[in-house]
């Protein structure tokens, strides 16, 4: 059952039957810009980027985004940037992949964000969705809605914070503005 | 002149007594059936087929292949027979393909006793059909044409038979196809195919970018990286174009070798179809499942199983399990230290303030604010160590199972494979060069893999060891044990090659290395020296470079089958002790040229030298030393691994105190020379 997601409404990652999720994905979609008809290598592409950054009480110690694919732990891993969308039919086109089991005893939380790399605003983009599904088992435990977003350039989607044993999930919607991950941080950081 | 005919159309048979040749890609099974003037079958009496092969006039394989060759003779076939059709199906006991759809179209020639195409006929367009009527050779006013039919039936041999108008026609075919399972049961099984050799045979790259951040002008002490699996796609299909068509030295004799068909040692089979597929692809016949993991208990990691990991061949399957056992616990490492380092940094930070508080100097306060503060990191640190402790328990039996399953390439000299040890009949993936660990992992060793052939040069560096302390026994003794790990390299290269596909020549100018030498030179495995003095080290370097030249050239201009015949195309190791010794500048400018355009055309180097020696040549040797990848003779940490630059302790891979198995191993390296005689 899929939540939709409102902003800083928290879900828990524990499952209904007790069991912890050990592996989530983090996918986002959109659909590609039109073809122009002539000279259609001029076509203004758009390219979101998906990043996830580590932290460890409030200090960011890792990042996983389209130049580090993979954190130096090995547990969050970038399946690769993608540089124009898709079919804008709900499938991922970028994917950040946690093992949370194997997430550094001293990360407490994960930050996802989208970029605009290419800089168009999210009314610009269509069909634009952010999601997390349980890659155990390919559930959707949440999903995010970005197209219509305003005027922004950027989203902070959501964190995935250690709560006790486990591991919850906040959601988070704060529209921010940047190129890439690092424009964000003086976004993140209150939010943490 | 061969008729290429299509469907539907005949042509005329100028003679009666006919050869028909059936080619396909896979094992097919030829039979005829002879008819007469209304097309009517003669019954079962009138079917050639494995069950029973000759008829007059007509005989055909007794068991499935993939070519077969069928003899007719027209003018011995009784008057009553119009028509003879001869038919393909598959097997279809031997669990292969079941419609012709999945395999190539097959071929039909028919030819004369000599050889001479009459006409041809490429049997397209089928798909799930299992029997065809491939052609029929039929009497048109007493003489005798054939005709392309290619006639395939989806209800296999029984539908076509009945189709002929044979009674009992299931019975009949049931009885094909069991005289066809008896005779591939007697049959010699498929060699499997081969792993991808395209990938085998690719060039790595030099270390990845940040893999080697200690840069390496500084010289000797400089970390450097180690290439694996995942840093080879950059450069190889570039390096495989330039080496593709160059007689052998990258390849063993009798593997693929891309577009050289005439060089091929091996030599491609004369007078088979062409074969169109990619040779680096195989793609034929899938390889045989990877061993998995039994299920495991609720709740716990799966118990590990050696080959567990993907690749074409067990081979493949483990050199791929040990490089990702090698980045997991690079990775898991990256995490305990991080946690760690915050865990010190953080307890720094809450110390700093509490000092800094001017509430905590008076009375227990600041002490209280300390014992909390080291409490916290105290936790931190034994949680990340239990998460450690874990990963490294999954390792370490990961470890126990596939250390014992490694074939001799990759296994250390102690391990029973090599006391059973026998010459392969090719050459390995890669070769283990010794065994990393970090402090924090003790025990657990990962073999040290590169792919073969060798991309880059080796450097066994003979300087002082900071373990020894004595000032002499500094200086020879670390000579001798950088000698000696040399040769267990330098015969575990050989012994792990087919026989006669690696030579190595030794170069030892003032002798000093004959201690260490003895298991190669006495075993007589060696294809030259060791040389010693001034005019040996040019004798053996001349040689080599004009090899490399020679290679080279004819690589170059395209003209691989230029090269003089006697050309030996083994793969070459140049062992150098001792250098500069024995060295006159114009050695020196040979080295470099072998160490630079050696590795591409198969000449490798093995260098056993300190630095220090060298010194006098100054900046003019750095490019040599950063070409050669280094290594000591004792455990020393100066590798770093692609993916997180940790250094990495490596001990070379020795031979035993005491073991006689090197000897053992190079008296059978050989003997199995002799016995092929290379």
């Amino acid at each position: 059952m899929t939540v939709n997601l409102a902003k800083g409404q928290a879900i828990s990652l524990q499952k209904n039957d007790g069991g912890s999720l050990t592996a989530v994905r983090m996918g986002l979609g959109w659909k590609a810009a039109p073809r122009r008809g002539l000279f259609g290598s001029r076509t203004r592409e758009i390219d979101l980027d998906a990043s996830a950054v580590l932290f460890a009480d409030k200090q960011s110690v890792d990042v996983v985004f389209f130049r580090h694919l993979v954190s130096d732990d090995g547990s969050v891993r970038h399946t690769g940037d993608n540089l124009v969308g898709g079919a804008g039919q709900g499938g991922d086109d970028e994917a950040v992949l946690v093992d949370l089991a194997r997430v550094p005893v001293h990360v407490d939380q994960i930050v996802f964000t989208v970029n605009s790399f290419t800089g168009q605003t999210f009314q610009e983009v269509q069909n634009a969705f952010c999601r997390l599904v349980d890659e155990t088992n390919g559930q959707e435990l949440a999903r995010y809605t970005l197209d219509g977003g305003g005027n922004f350039t950027a989203q902070i989607m959501a964190k995935v914070h250690r709560v006790g044993g486990g591991w919850t999930m906040t959601a988070l919607g704060a529209p921010a503005n940047g190129r890439t991950f690092q424009d964000l941080m003086p976004t993140i950081l209150p939010l943490l | 002149m061969t008729a290429e005919l299509v469907r539907g159309q005949n042509h005329p048979l100028s003679q009666v007594r006919l050869e028909i040749r059936i080619s396909a890609g896979r094992p097919v099974v030829a039979a005829a059936t002879l008819s007469d003037h209304n097309g009517k079958a003669q019954g079962t009496d009138g079917v050639a087929h494995p069950g029973a092969p000759v008829l007059p006039g007509l005989e055909v394989p007794r068991q499935a292949a993939a070519e077969h060759r069928l003899a007719v003779d027209l003018a011995a076939m009784p008057e009553t027979v119009h028509r003879v059709n001869v038919l393909l199906a598959l097997p279809t006991r031997a669990g292969g393909p079941t419609r012709f759809g999945a395999v190539a179209a097959p071929f039909v020639a028919v030819t004369g006793l000599d050889g001479t195409g009459i006409a041809g006929y490429t049997i397209t367009g089928l798909d799930a059909e299992s029997a065809v009527v491939a052609i029929e050779l039929y009497r048109r006013q007493d003489a005798w044409k054939v005709r392309a039919v290619g006639q395939g039936y989806a209800g296999g041999l029984a539908a076509l038979l009945t189709d002929q108008g044979l009674p009992q026609a299931q019975q009949l075919a049931d009885g094909i196809q069991d005289a066809v399972a008896q005779g591939l049961a007697r049959a010699v099984p498929a060699p499997p195919p081969r792993p991808a050799d395209a990938d085998r045979a690719r060039p790595a790259t030099a270390s990845l970018p940040g893999a080697d951040p200690a840069g390496q002008g500084a010289g000797g002490s400089a970390t450097q990286g180690i290439t694996g699996p995942g840093a080879q796609g950059a450069t190889g299909p570039a390096g495989q174009g330039t080496v593709g068509p160059v007689p052998a030295p990258p390849y063993p004799p009798g593997e693929p070798q891309g577009t050289s068909g005439t060089q091929s040692p091996a030599g491609t089979p004369t007078g088979g179809p062409i074969d169109y597929r990619h040779p680096g692809r195989a793609t034929s016949a899938p390889p045989p499942p990877a061993p998995t993991a039994p299920p495991a208990a609720p709740g716990q990691p799966a118990p590990p199983v050696a080959g567990d990991a993907t690749g074409w061949s067990m081979d493949e399957r483990l050199y791929n399990q040990v490089w990702g056992m090698f980045e997991d616990l690079a990775r898991s490492t990256a995490a305990y230290r991080s946690a760690v380092d915050f865990a010190d940094s953080r307890m720094e930070k809450e110390l700093d303030q509490a000092l800094s508080d001017p509430r905590n100097r008076i009375g227990g306060q600041g002490d209280a604010v300390r014992e909390a503060a080291q409490d916290k990191h105290a936790l931190l640190v034994d949680q990340a160590r239990a998460a450690y402790d874990r990963d490294l328990a999954q390792l370490t039996a990961e470890s126990d199972v596939v250390e014992p399953a490694l074939p001799p390439a990759y296994a250390r000299w102690d391990n029973p494979v090599w006391h059973g040890y026998r010459a392969p009949m090719e050459m390995p993936m890669a070769v283990r060069l010794g065994d990393l660990h970090l402090p924090e992992s003790e025990p657990l060793r990962i073999p040290m893999l590169v792919r073969l052939p060798l991309e880059r040069g080796l450097w066994i560096d003979s300087g002082p060891v900071p373990s020894l302390d004595d000032e002499y026994a500094d200086s020879t003794e670390s000579r001798h044990l950088a000698m000696v790990a040399a040769v267990a390299l330098a015969s575990r290269l050989l012994a792990v090659y087919p026989p006669g596909d690696f030579g190595v020549h030794v170069i030892d100018p003032a002798g000093a290395g004959a201690r260490a030498l003895a298991p190669l030179a006495g075993a007589g495995v060696l294809a030259s020296g060791p040389a010693a003095g001034a005019a040996g080290v040019a004798e053996v370097l001349s040689r080599l470079t004009e090899r490399v030249d020679l290679v080279q050239m004819a690589l170059r201009g395209g003209a691989a089958d230029a090269l003089p015949p006697g050309l030996d195309t083994a793969q070459q190791l140049l062992v150098v002790n001792d250098f500069p010794h024995g060295f006159d500048d114009r050695a020196v400018t040979q080295l470099r040229y072998i160490a630079d355009e050696g590795p591409a055309v198969g000449v490798h180097l093995l260098m056993v030298a300190d630095r220090e020696d060298a010194s006098a040549y100054g900046p003019l040797l750095d490019p040599l030393w950063r070409s050669l990848l280094r290594l000591t003779p004792v455990p020393d940490d100066h590798l770093a691994d692609p993916w997180i630059g940790h250094a990495w302790t490596f001990e070379p891979a020795l031979v035993p105190a005491g073991s006689q198995v090197l000897e053992r191993v190079l008296a059978e390296v050989a003997r199995a020379r002799r016995e092929w005689n290379r």
